[in-house]
């Protein structure tokens, strides 16, 4: 195990196009840290780099306590699971798990022993004899899993190794890399662009957009106090709704005015003082009770998902439509039905101009 | 109505391709089967008279193996033989050894020159032998090591060293090589391995059907070249097929029957080579083609 530190790390491809633009983070001894963000964001770039398959344009890289910028791959300790599996086609499951080691020069019966361990934990013993071609996505995942393992390295790293699998299989070995972590106690990187995976296996997120780190926290945390509009829309299903809206405060109440959809009435936040800076409000699908007053919205889309149902309707002026989410999955309601919505008090998050999250009431 | 006639069309245009597939086989194939019948043909008179009809594609008359026996013994087929053999042997492996190594190097490693060097490897396809061989005899007429003396007539690394280096080979290579996905090879340098291991222990052995590509056009090329022969070998003593088929073809009185069964002994590694490496040597043509 090793923590594995990341000082002002910063990537320039030929051109001079940046792609990473300064990431700050620790990664704790035994920490499993999701890196999240769209296609494109820098995550992938940023694992790259920690593997040592991409150079570091800029800033330090310490994996344990040594700094790791200028070491070769196989002396940083980190083994990689590529989301391809990379498995070479033409070895067995055995000698690709043993390649590392026996690169390494250790003695067979050593490599005999470590491989057949590292089998037993993935349940793959049985296979060890077969092409990968021969193979399940499923079987093939755990095979570039124990290529890792039988390395001991002191970093795993993760490429979005689920990408590859159906729905089905993506659940179990989500539940299975879980156990993994638990069993081994090592630290873990994973990169993703599922929040799904994020939200249900990192102990912390650090959500990635355009080389940035936009925020980093326990999922939850991320969840329910995001730093900014990306974040808040980033993680949530349907997305967190952005609405713009004003906020007047009228004794120790606040009147929440969005152009649309009229006022609603909340207790005022404790900083009186952030309301005139707030243009933008953000509420979780799930926030919103249902009732004759409130906001008044015309259905025009109803989604019902077996245990949930999610309500869907125009807003004026704006292309995204507002979503609700209710846990009630007989909801009577039909498309063209008017509802009355209104923000639970203390889920209603407030953005000022810049998108950056302010406060909450 | 209109189903039966759509399936007669289908019908006819299948028939059409079959004659067309029958014309091309029987193309390619009349000259084969003229040589190997001719040269079981032991009168030779017959054989002059068969030259003159359909029957020289038949085995029809004396049959034996008396001209394969003549050829064994009354010329310097074996040694020939061996020659091509160790000649073509030795400069296929070596071949495909340099050629995808500097494949490779094009298409994976970064250094300064590399685009200017893979032109001129492009470049190199188009420049045919004959306008080369010239200045090229002249340079190895010159050339020391080898021995005590100047020049390298008269040797097999005079027939091997000047084929090694093949622009073609080098192309057919570094276009599987950058059509190999980068992962694996990335999976082996987290694994610990050296560049030069990840060429031998995973590249390579991904590669054999361009490797059986190389192998089959370079044996070709190498088998029945004649002209480089000609011009720097004298004798018989490193003397390959060809040119030892020449210079028997050459003798008089000439006798048919056995310069064919010459032809057909010389030609039989070629069909054998095919015939072991066609199933990759396809298999890499279509990759190449679908890769682009």
């Amino acid at each position: 195990m090793a923590a594995v530190s990341l000082r002002g790390i910063r990537k320039s491809y030929d051109g001079g196009v940046p792609v990473i633009k300064g990431v700050d983070l620790d990664i704790a001894e035994g920490e499993f840290m999701v890196f999240v963000g769209p296609s494109g964001c820098g995550k992938s770039t940023m694992m790259r780099m920690i593997a040592g398959l991409e150079d570091i344009s800029e800033g330090e890289l310490r994996i344990g306590s040594r700094v790791a910028n200028d070491l070769p791959p196989v002396q940083r300790d980190v083994a990689m699971v590529f989301q391809s599996y990379a498995l070479y086609p033409h070895m067995t499951v055995a000698e690709n798990m043993s390649f590392g080691l026996r690169i390494a020069g250790r003695p067979k019966a050593e490599i005999t022993e470590m491989v057949g361990r590292a089998a037993e934990i993935l349940q793959i013993s049985h296979l060890l004899d077969r092409r990968p071609k021969a193979l399940s996505g499923g079987q093939r995942q755990r095979v570039a899993i124990g290529r890792a393992i039988v390395r001991k390295p002191k970093v795993f790293l993760f490429d979005e190794p689920l990408s590859n699998l159906d729905a089905g299989l993506r659940v179990q070995m989500r539940v299975e890399l879980t156990r993994l972590h638990r069993e081994l106690g090592a630290t873990m990187i994973y990169v993703t662009h599922d929040q799904t995976e994020a939200m249900t296996m990192g102990d912390r997120i650090a959500v990635f957009n355009q080389g940035v780190v936009q925020q980093v926290g326990p999922p939850m945390a991320l969840y329910q106090q995001p730093a900014n509009t990306f974040v808040a829309q980033f993680l949530g299903s349907p997305r967190m709704n952005l609405l713009p809206a004003r906020l007047l405060l009228q004794g120790s109440d606040a009147l929440l005015r969005v152009d649309g959809l009229g006022d609603v009435r909340l207790p005022a936040p404790p900083q009186r003082g952030i309301a005139d800076e707030v243009v933008q409000i953000g509420v979780r699908p799930e926030a919103f009770d249902l009732g004759a007053e409130g906001w008044q919205l015309t259905l025009s889309l109803i989604e019902r998902l077996g245990d949930t149902t999610l309500l869907y309707g125009a807003l004026p002026g704006s292309e995204a439509p507002l979503a609700v989410k209710l846990a009630d999955a007989g909801s009577p309601w039909n498309i063209g039905d008017r509802i009355g919505l209104r923000p639970r008090a203390g889920q209603v998050l407030l953005f000022d101009a810049k998108g950056q999250r302010i406060g909450a009431i | 109505m209109s189903g039966d006639s759509q399936r007669g069309a289908e019908r006819r245009a299948r028939l059409a391709l079959y004659v067309v597939h029958g014309l091309l086989a029987a193309f390619f194939l009349l000259p084969l089967v003229f040589m190997f019948v001719s040269a079981f043909k032991t009168d030779e008179a017959q054989l002059l008279r068969d030259m003159n009809s359909l029957a020289a594609f038949a085995p029809v008359g004396q049959l034996g193996w008396g001209n394969f026996a003549e050829v064994m013994h009354n010329t310097p087929f074996v040694r020939a033989f061996a020659n091509s053999l160790l000649v073509v042997g030795v400069t296929v492996t070596l071949g495909i050894l340099v050629n995808s190594m500097l494949a490779y190097a094009l298409a994976r490693l970064r250094f300064a020159g590399r685009n200017l060097l893979l032109a001129v490897v492009i470049a190199l396809i188009i420049v045919p032998f004959e306008a080369i061989a010239v200045p090229l005899l002249l340079l190895v007429n010159e050339l020391p090591w080898f021995g005590a003396q100047r020049g390298w007539l008269d040797s097999y690394h005079v027939q091997v060293i000047p084929f090694i280096g093949h622009a073609f080979s080098v192309y057919l290579f570094y276009q599987f090589f950058i059509a190999l996905p980068k992962d694996l090879e990335e999976a082996a340098l987290m694994d610990g391995a050296s560049r030069w291991r990840i060429y031998w222990s995973i590249v390579m052995p991904l590669s054999k059907p361009v490797i059986a590509t190389v192998a089959v056009l370079q044996f070709l090329a190498r088998w029945g070249d004649l002209l480089w022969p000609v011009m720097v070998v004298r004798g018989d003593t490193f003397a390959t097929l060809p040119l030892a088929m020449q210079t028997f073809f050459g003798q008089f009185p000439r006798q048919w029957g056995q310069v064919m069964a010459f032809a057909a002994m010389a030609t039989l590694p070629t069909l054998a080579v095919f015939l072991v490496f066609q199933r990759w040597f396809v298999k890499s043509a279509i990759s190449s083609a679908i890769k682009g």
